[in-house]
């Protein structure tokens, strides 16, 4: 119980992380994936920004009566991750998009389907 | 003067070649004069290497410690002599059969062959193996268009076969030959009396060796010898002087510098007892084979290969005697082959003619190609006075000092072998009774061509001095 | 204004990419484009030759001292890096107007230069950075302007690779950055050389195994590493002509870069390569690359796919020479990143000018039938860059082939030696098949005849000439590398 309870942030984190990359990995749908992909990204966050926080600690400005500081620097890097994450997600939707609007369709299968058509037409 | 020009010549003149393609008479002017102004230099180093000096010239540096580099030593001016000389006469000779038989792309054809000469070149005047490599895949795949010449299905599936097979050989085994080498010795130069003696033990000596023969596979030992053939779907002259002369003694001189300068005759000794045996079976197998070929080009190709593997064996018995000996070989050979291959050459465009079996009577109407193809035959019999008696001479000579009875066999069944698939064609050719309808000679500039290659052939049984000198002074 | 170089180099096409979008006009793109590819190959020269001279140049962004602040860092291995990766530049920049012009709708050039120039700056960012986080951002900038890139191409199939490269290489990105948060978390830096300082005092090593882990599958999937390659050859040969040529010549090479740098300059190499299977884990994978992929390369029909599944190939070549981890071997892998760029940016761009001549998007084997009549220089130099990848003398595989023989025989493992050269043959194979087509296949009837349009032209011939000159003048390319490597086997810590 302890290993669970001392470091329960960590275990959402693998959480977050696994189940992201297995709707990554096991949906057929464009844009399950995509939705996969943000929360193994959202898994990052969490990360880096538990540890920084100290029970008790405030931000970290020095003045009268604060002794315990949380560390500030893993929020900025996050806040640029979350930026980067942002502008993924917002590509993956262009892209998914612009398939639906080449194919007709955001299914996997049906997509290469359609490839594979084409390329036999081709020969 | 520097030895640059003699690949700078060549390399020139192809430019030359390309840029004038629509006038042909400007074109192979060209070609001619780019033949003789390397030969002139050739010939004008000959005293100069004869006094013992050794012309060098620094190219650049590849990798550090490793440098491109001309030296010109007597093995490579005899080969250099000998490509640039016949050169001069094939172009002779090409402007005959490309004309004559109406050749596409002549253009491409007159500037791959002038660059198949720089190439050819450049091995023989390479100073360390890292040159030669260079320019030994350099040859490989400027020959490729010149055996690809006529586009058709056959010559794909010819150069598929060459370039495979000269390509991968050299791949898979010179390449890590010279890694091993330099990893080994620390130094790729050619140097007298060998630089990996007293590094490598006699069996990794042994390794290595065949790694070098089998890697030089323009040596054409069995079995990395289907590429001769294969060649043969190349225009004649391509035929003669790449197949007989340029490209094939690239690939025996490659054997014999490796064998002299970076094994050394004296370490050599303790590692080269199977060389031999492959060479020997070589020689008696390709005899066999072209014994039983009908296609006449094919049938000299076949007997390139078994006299190339002569070069190697008389450079197997190790002794300066029988090394003289290949050194003379590759010379004799050259001109003999060249001249083999110009007969049938001529007698393709005159007569139309490929298999051996359509030849009866032709004598009478070609009766000089035939006489000088009597020549080039005697030469690769090896009788006098042919210049092939002089070389077969000294390599028996040698073989007898170092008591090889195996090569003493080998030559003396081979030499029958030889008599048995050349007198035949000289007997259909002159006392059977004709069955073809009427042609005379080729065009003058081919008989011309193959008559001084005949006559060549003639004088050097006569006038050996020069190339004995070079070969003498191998060390 | 020169104590700035290390910034600038980053600046200059960061800045180039805005304006762009701003100004709107394809004239001022592609004006813009060149300049900035032009500046960031003057500013890495002159970096090269300073590192060269006076030894590594340390730059503080926002003069916040290091470790604090974020430390731009280029030592021997970065500025060849950085070299590399502007030459390829300056080559694609004066290719790219003719070539966007026929393949990208109209309204959208102007975005096609904005991310190359943002795909630039990203690339060179990773080289210079010597921060384990802001590598992230610039990872990230360049890979998503690449997957802009390919998305741009002409067939609906990009907008698919774009699409599976844009998931893997996420995946890679993040990946990356748990393990960056990891180290992080032990060591409290995010300053390379400071967390290489740091982390021999860590005493828990199981999450700084775990982050190796996740950094080398996430770099991994980013530089294509057999068998997470998968994203590339579609990516390669949906991609417009002058993106696949950049994206194949620089792209995986900087991310080869991240590895070296995180192997040697982080993680303490000697236990790295005694302690754990890393030598096996990465010589197994490269002969797998060289060697399958190779194979695959043999059949496929359509020729930027040959070229691209030669590419995985050709990265199997890199990463076994730090997998045999010698001074040779690696300066075979160095000098790798820029033999390799230089021969597969020569291959891309001339099919660009094939495909454009062809009228077609997708070049196939027949589409090249008689190239050697029609066009006969793009045919010389794709025969010649062909032969690159075979590693015929005189060409500058043949260069990196040597290095990583002879580094395997210092090793003493002839099945190496054996494999790189079974790979070659097999290059030679498909290769061979590409200059069969060129020049013995009759040209179709209604093929075009005549060159592609003389900058394209010019580009492309220019990157052969160079795969010649590196196969002969090494002292550049090799010397730069063999510096690099030793840098490496020093430690860079």
């Amino acid at each position: 119980m302890s290993v669970v309870g001392a470091n329960y942030s960590y275990w959402i984190t693998i959480v977050l992380m696994v189940g992201g990359m297995y709707i990554l990995i096991a949906r057929g749908n464009l844009l399950k994936k995509l939705l996969g992909l943000a929360v193994l990204q959202s898994s990052v966050y969490l990360l880096y920004i538990a540890p920084g926080k100290l029970i008790g600690g405030t931000a970290p400005i020095i003045a009268e009566g604060y002794a315990v500081y949380s560390n500030p620097l893993p929020h900025v890097l996050i806040l640029t991750a979350i930026v980067v994450g942002v502008a993924t997600l917002a590509l993956g939707l262009a892209i998914v998009v612009r398939i639906r609007e080449a194919y007709g369709s955001i299914e996997e299968e049906e997509i290469l389907a359609r490839d594979r058509a084409d390329d036999d037409e081709a020969r | 003067m520097s030895l640059a020009a003699c690949l700078i010549i060549p390399a020139a003149g192809a430019a030359l070649i390309a840029a004038c393609g629509r006038r042909p008479n400007v074109r192979e002017a060209i070609s001619l004069a780019s033949a003789a102004a390397t030969f002139a230099l050739a010939v004008l180093f000959t005293p100069e290497v004869l006094r013992g000096e050794r012309p060098r010239a620094v190219l650049g540096e590849m990798l550090p410690g490793l440098e491109l580099v001309l030296e010109l030593e007597p093995l490579g001016l005899l080969f250099a002599l000998i490509a640039s000389g016949l050169w001069f006469v094939s172009a002779v000779y090409s402007i005959g059969y490309m004309r004559g038989n109406r050749e596409e792309n002549q253009t491409r054809f007159y500037a791959c062959f002038a660059l198949a000469i720089g190439s050819a070149l450049g091995v023989a005047l390479a100073g360390n193996l890292l040159t030669l490599y260079l320019f030994y895949e350099a040859l490989t795949l400027i020959t490729w268009p010149l055996v690809t010449h006529h586009g058709d299905d056959d010559a794909r599936r010819g150069g598929r076969t060459y370039l495979a097979l000269l390509l991968g050989s050299s791949i898979l085994f010179l390449l890590p030959a010279l890694a091993i080498t330099w990893w080994q010795a620390g130094t790729l130069d050619f140097r007298p009396g060998g630089i990996l003696a007293g590094r490598v033990s006699g069996w990794e000596a042994s390794g290595l060796l065949a790694l070098y023969v089998f890697g030089i596979g323009k040596a054409a030992l069995m079995p990395i010898h289907r590429w001769l053939p294969a060649a043969m779907v190349a225009p004649t002259p391509v035929s003669a002087l790449l197949h007989a002369v340029a490209v094939v003694k690239a690939g025996v001189f490659a054997v014999l510098k490796v064998v002299i300068y970076v094994f050394g005759l004296e370490f050599a000794r303790e590692s080269f007892a199977w060389l031999p045996w492959v060479a020997g079976l070589t020689i008696v197998a390709a005899s066999v084979v072209a014994l039983r070929s009908d296609n006449l080009k094919r049938r000299l190709a076949y007997s390139t290969v078994s006299q190339l593997s002569y070069v190697v064996l008389a450079a197997a018995i190790l002794t300066p005697l029988s090394v003289a000996g290949a050194a003379l070989h590759i010379a004799a050979h050259a001109v003999g082959k060249i001249t083999l291959f110009f007969a049938a050459g001529a007698i393709y465009t005159a007569a139309h003619k490929t298999e051996v079996s359509e030849l009866d009577g032709i004598g009478r109407r070609m009766p000089w190609t035939l006489a000088a193809f009597g020549v080039g035959a005697l030469s690769m019999i090896g009788l006098p006075p042919a210049a092939g008696f002089v070389s077969k001479w000294f390599i028996v000579s040698g073989a007898l000092e170092a008591g090889q009875w195996l090569a003493l066999g080998v030559i003396t069944v081979s030499t029958l072998l030889n008599a048995g698939y050349f007198l035949p064609i000289l007997y259909r050719a002159f006392f059977k009774a004709s069955q073809g309808a009427g042609h005379g000679e080729a065009p003058a500039t081919m008989v011309a061509a193959l008559v001084a290659t005949a006559a060549l052939t003639v004088l050097m049984f006569f006038f050996a001095d020069l190339p004995l000198a070079l070969a003498r002074s191998l060390r | 204004m020169l104590e700035h170089l290390a910034a600038l180099i980053v600046v200059v096409p960061l800045v180039a990419a805005p304006l762009i979008v701003l100004v709107r006009s394809r004239r001022f793109a592609w004006i813009a484009t060149t300049a900035a590819s032009y500046l960031s190959l003057l500013f890495s020269v002159q970096l090269f030759w300073r590192v060269a001279t006076l030894g590594p140049v340390s730059y503080a962004i926002g003069s916040w001292a290091p470790p604090w602040g974020i430390e731009y860092r280029v030592d021997a291995l970065s500025s060849f890096v950085l070299v590399a990766v502007s030459l390829t530049a300056s080559f694609v920049a004066p290719y790219a107007q003719r070539s966007i012009a026929r393949e990208v709708a109209r309204d959208r050039q102007y975005l096609m230069y904005a991310m190359y120039c943002l795909c630039l700056s990203g690339l060179l960012g990773i080289a210079i950075t010597g921060d384990a986080f802001n590598l992230f951002v610039f990872l990230e900038i360049s890979s998503l302007a690449s997957y802009v890139l390919v998305a741009l191409g002409p067939r609906r199939q990009s907008l698919m690779a774009a699409y599976q490269y844009m998931l893997m290489g996420t995946v890679g990105a993040t990946f990356y950055v748990i393990g960056v948060g990891l180290l992080y978390l032990m060591t409290g830096t995010l300053n390379l050389a400071d967390m290489a300082q740091r982390l021999p005092g860590v005493p828990d090593v199981r999450p700084v195994l775990v982050a190796l882990a996740f950094i080398t599958v996430g770099i991994g999937l980013k530089l294509a590493l057999f068998p997470l390659h998968q994203w590339l050859p579609n990516a390669y040969a949906y991609a417009p002509s002058m993106a696949t040529a950049f994206l194949a010549a620089t792209a995986t090479k900087v991310s080869v870069y991240v590895l070296l740098r995180f192997y040697f300059g982080v993680f303490d190499p000697a236990r790295l390569f005694e302690h754990l299977p890393t030598r096996e884990v990465f010589v197994a994978l490269s002969l797998a690359a060289m060697v399958a992929a190779s194979l695959v390369a043999v059949f496929e029909q359509d020729v930027k796919r040959l070229f691209a599944y030669s590419s995985v190939a050709q990265i199997g070549y890199i990463t076994l020479g730090i997998g045999v981890d010698n001074q040779a071997s690696l300066t075979g892998s160095i000098v790798h990143l820029l033999n390799h760029g230089v021969t597969k940016g020569a291959i891309f761009l001339l099919l660009g000018g094939v495909a454009l001549r062809a009228g077609a998007a997708a070049v196939r084997l027949e589409t090249l039938a008689g190239l050697g009549r029609r066009m006969p220089l793009t045919a010389l130099g794709l025969a010649l860059a062909g032969l690159s990848l075979v590693g015929v003398p005189g060409t500058a595989g043949f260069i990196t082939k040597w290095y990583l023989v002879v580094g395997a025989l210092e090793r003493g493992w002839w099945w190496v030696v054996a494999a790189i050269l079974a790979s070659s043959l097999i290059a030679l194979a498909y290769v061979w098949r590409v200059l069969e087509a060129a020049y013995l296949r009759p040209p179709a009837a209604s093929a075009a005849r005549g060159e592609a349009p003389a900058p394209m032209l010019a580009a492309g011939m220019a990157m052969t000439a160079l795969c010649v000159y590196f196969g002969f003048e090494t002292s550049f390319s090799a010397g730069g590398a063999a510096d690099a490597a030793a840098l490496l086997l020093r430690g860079l810590r």
